[in-house]
């Protein structure tokens, strides 16, 4: 402070400065609040212009190796989310999807055993509950249903329990809800095998539900008596999450 | 011009000026600190390489979010403070009005030797003006965006539209800030110190070091 005290910046300058050095037009404030309604407009009517900007940047993307399209807002594309510390890995060869809980019988399937199974494909919008849209996807894998089927689905049983690999992520289905013809175990995306920043070597792909449903790494289907909240449905997120009728988000159906 | 003959001022013992106080460069670094945060964790959650690489959304989020709640505090605590925020008072009406230089200096590119600023230049009146308005929207959209249940759908989606898109106008302008100031050694050490020269403050601040020097008497 001793500094300040001997200089001139005390009381006097003060009551003086407002009619000295800074006399002239408030363009500060002008710039402050053009920029504050500018803020405001955007969100208004940023939807719209969000949408057209994807319109025009999807294809661009699409054919761009840099990725560096992917950093421009709105650009569409996936973000990729992880709840731990990094990319959890496993190796396709030895990957193994633990079947346990009220069935008939436990199953341990390989990559392999999932590929021999009857395939189903789906192309299908991929939906945020952040917001974000990546349109038809395409997915290839195991219908749940059958993969149920093969396990045997034991009288008592009404909901599925999943757990990742990454340690820490679950999700849980309703029974019915696992049944649908849009619930697969995932093994190739986008045209190839599932990568690990998406999920791989398997993951689930529930098409009727927000993203967060759709559980990457899985490691396990436990079938239970009663739904289990999973790990963002801990956080807040809604347990039954359709597009469109959950969260508070009324997003098109995929 | 300034650069080349500052080193060898056979006039080095000229006394300095108080450029910024003590209360204006802890605000100053408070927040620049503060920003880094927000920058570190806003592009952990918004690069797709960095978020697989960093994980742990709901933590940088949390960290995020708050470290940008806290952002208006030092600011509006500096502004109130009687006696420490008496210099960032006058710095912030400087900031905001425009004389008739400064619109020339603009016009010019900064070119006009005819012009005669006083202490900040129009392109830091920008800055100032732009960052201030743009920590307001970043609250305001950021704040729909951690706590969206209230908000229509559509106005959700412009709200995180609108925060993308400053946050890349932000990175544009600190960047440059940060680059300016690296290349003006003294204007960056006038905000660690507080002082600068009086041959700094003749070419880049002329009307200000009047007033200084009328002011003193």
């Amino acid at each position: 402070m001793a500094p300040l005290t001997t200089h001139h910046h005390d009381g006097t300058a003060e009551e003086q400065d407002p009619a000295a050095e800074p006399a002239g037009t408030p363009v500060g404030r002008r710039v402050v609040l053009g920029v504050v309604g500018l803020g405001v407009v955007g969100v208004v009517v940023g939807k719209r212009v969000q949408s057209w900007v994807s319109n025009v940047l999807t294809p661009i993307q699409a054919a761009d190796p840099t990725g560096l399209t992917q950093l421009v807002p709105a650009a569409g594309g996936f973000r990729i989310y992880t709840v731990t510390d990094s990319l959890p890995s496993q190796n396709a060869a030895t990957y193994r999807l633990a079947v346990t809980g009220l069935v008939d019988r436990p199953l341990s399937l390989s990559l392999a055993d999932l590929q021999a199974m009857p395939a189903t494909s789906l192309v299908k919008d991929f939906q945020c509950v952040t917001g974000w849209r990546v349109p038809a996807v395409h997915w290839t894998g195991v219908l749940l249903a059958q993969v149920l089927d093969r396990a045997g689905v034991r009288p008592g049983a009404a909901a599925l329990r999943f757990w990742s690999f990454d340690g820490a992520y679950t999700e849980s289905l309703t029974l019915e809800q696992a049944r649908r013809p849009d619930v697969l175990v995932a093994y190739d995306m986008l045209g190839a095998p599932v990568t690990r920043a998406h999920g791989g070597p398997v993951r689930l792909y529930v098409s009727p539900m927000y993203g967060y449903k759709s559980a990457k790494w899985l490691a396990g289907i436990e079938v239970t008596a009663k739904v289990e909240p999973g790990y963002w449905e801990n956080e807040g997120y809604d347990v039954d999450a359709w597009i469109g009728k959950s969260n508070g988000r009324s997003d098109p159906a995929v | 011009m300034a650069v080349a003959t500052r080193r060898s001022d056979p006039q080095g013992s000229e006394p300095t000026l108080v450029r910024f106080d003590r209360g204006e460069r802890v605000l100053h670094w408070v927040n620049a600190t503060l920003f880094a945060v927000m920058l570190g964790t806003a592009l952990c959650l918004y690069v797709p390489a960095l978020s697989a690489q960093v994980g742990r959304r709901e933590v940088v989020k949390t960290i995020h979010v708050y470290t940008g709640l806290a952002l208006p505090f030092p600011l509006l605590l500096t502004a109130l403070a009687p006696r420490w925020g008496r210099a960032f008072r006058s710095d912030a009406r400087r900031l905001n009005r425009w004389s008739g230089d400064d619109r020339q200096w603009l016009r010019s590119f900064g070119r006009d030797p005819g012009v005669r600023l006083g202490k900040f230049n129009p392109g830091q009146k920008l800055n100032a003006s732009f960052t201030l308005g743009a920590i307001v929207v970043m609250i305001g959209t950021g704040f729909m965006m951690r706590w969206p249940q209230r908000w229509p759908l559509a106005w959700r989606t412009g709200a995180t539209f609108v925060h993308d898109w400053i946050f890349l106008a932000l990175v544009v302008t600190i960047t440059g800030h940060i680059m300016l100031a690296t290349r003006d050694r003294d204007a960056l050490g006038s905000m660690v110190s507080g002082r600068i020269s009086r041959r700094w403050a003749r070419f880049h601040a002329p009307r200000w070091l009047e007033r200084e020097e009328h002011t003193k008497g």
